[in-house]
């Protein structure tokens, strides 16, 4: 009896396949392209702002281009399971214990959502201002 | 007696005799009370006495009996056969070696475990006379989720940072510092920073949190490596300020 033990290989471009929970993770990850992606574009809109009323009516024209509405689509929905997948881990990561009494998670995760709901409230006010 | 009977597709692996591992399939019956580890034991004593694999307790507690059971990392004590389909692929726990049949090497694990001192590290040590380090209910709610893990190795079997990356020191072995790092008793968090708050300790994790998902006793080793990691931030930031923690 001799020991030789032996190494099964681990494939380093499908292994996110064999499992869904795995694909829900690199689905999280992805996640972020999109939303780089769209800061770009904000990014894109605010030089053309800055280089008057022409470039401005111009880029928002391009907005409306259906390629762009899908894109816009895409990056909303990744930006959604980006947000709802973190926040929903939250309890994890920022356990909250009062006295012996643990906070329910849910508590801690409703608080993001209304965090969420807040700012964007203020930031539609601002908009609206 | 259930009339049903299962196929169980075994890995096997002599390593006298093997280059690599393959599958042999048994047929065993399938009582309603029996777990995978009956059906595995059915075969040890009916069918091939050569097949190796652990177990012990047949309980959930000793955590022997760790496998890979239709791919998912599993304790065969607690997989009922009337809850799986009629064929079932058991395989030695993913990203260990396999020394023989179901067996793995741990050696990985146990070295990693040691890294963390997975023990209690107090500001002074106590004679016996002088009575125990006292504990408040409260102190020790803060930290007991993490005394329940039983080193079964499921979560570096789920763990894809684990397979890709040897060096990751892994689930388990941050969680039970993390448990250390929370005991009011205990002051050697600063002793276990060097590895724990290491780019192969909590910054290799990526929070995927399939160990989470596969854990037994629902230890929550995700949940450890994010605080923890919460924790060496605040370390770093208040570094900075008068008095901080250089």
């Amino acid at each position: 009896m001799s020991r030789n033990p032996y190494i099964r290989p681990v494939s380093d471009t499908t292994w996110w396949t064999a499992q869904p929970r795995y694909i829900r993770y690199m689905a999280r990850e992805v996640s972020c392209i999109l939303i780089g992606a769209y800061t770009g574009v904000v990014t894109f809109g605010l030089f053309h702002l800055s280089q008057g009323a022409a470039a401005w009516n111009g880029f928002l024209e391009t907005l409306q281009s259906p390629l762009s509405i899908a894109f816009h689509l895409l990056a909303l929905a990744f930006a959604l399971y980006h947000t709802t997948t973190w926040f929903n881990v939250t309890p994890k990561a920022m356990p909250l214990q009062l006295g012996e009494t643990q906070v329910p998670g849910g508590v801690i995760i409703g608080a993001h959502y209304a965090g969420w709901a807040v700012v964007s409230i203020v930031v539609l006010f601002l908009v609206g201002a | 007696m259930s009339d049903r009977n299962v196929e169980l597709e075994i890995m096997r692996y002599d390593p006298d005799t093997d280059q690599a591992p393959s599958f042999k399939t048994y047929t065993v019956p399938c009582p309603e009370d029996w777990v995978v580890l009956d059906a595995i034991n059915y075969v040890k004593d009916q069918l091939d006495r050569t097949l190796s694999y652990r177990w012990s307790c047949h309980m959930a507690v000793c955590g022997s009996c760790g496998m890979m059971i239709n791919g998912e990392p599993t304790l065969a004590c607690k997989a009922f056969l009337r809850d799986l389909p009629d064929r079932i692929k058991v395989e030695p726990l993913a990203n260990f070696p396999i020394e023989r049949d179901l067996v793995v090497v741990m050696d990985d694990f146990m070295d990693k475990l040691g890294s963390v001192k997975p023990y209690l590290i107090p500001k002074e040590q106590k004679a016996v006379e002088d009575g125990s380090y006292l504990q408040s209910p409260a102190q020790l709610k803060k930290f007991k989720q993490y005394t329940l893990c039983i080193n079964c190795t499921l979560c570096y079997a789920a763990c894809p940072q684990y397979a890709h990356q040897e060096a990751f020191v892994g689930p388990a072995a941050l969680a039970l510092a993390h448990r250390y790092n929370l005991d009011s008793r205990d002051v050697g968090r600063s002793a276990r920073e060097d590895v724990v708050a290491s780019n192969p300790g909590i910054w290799e994790c990526s929070f995927v949190g399939a160990c989470s998902d596969v854990c037994p006793e629902h230890v929550d080793p995700a949940g450890a490596i994010q605080q923890t990691k919460i924790a060496s931030t605040m370390d770093y930031f208040t570094g900075f300020l008068p008095g901080g923690k250089s």
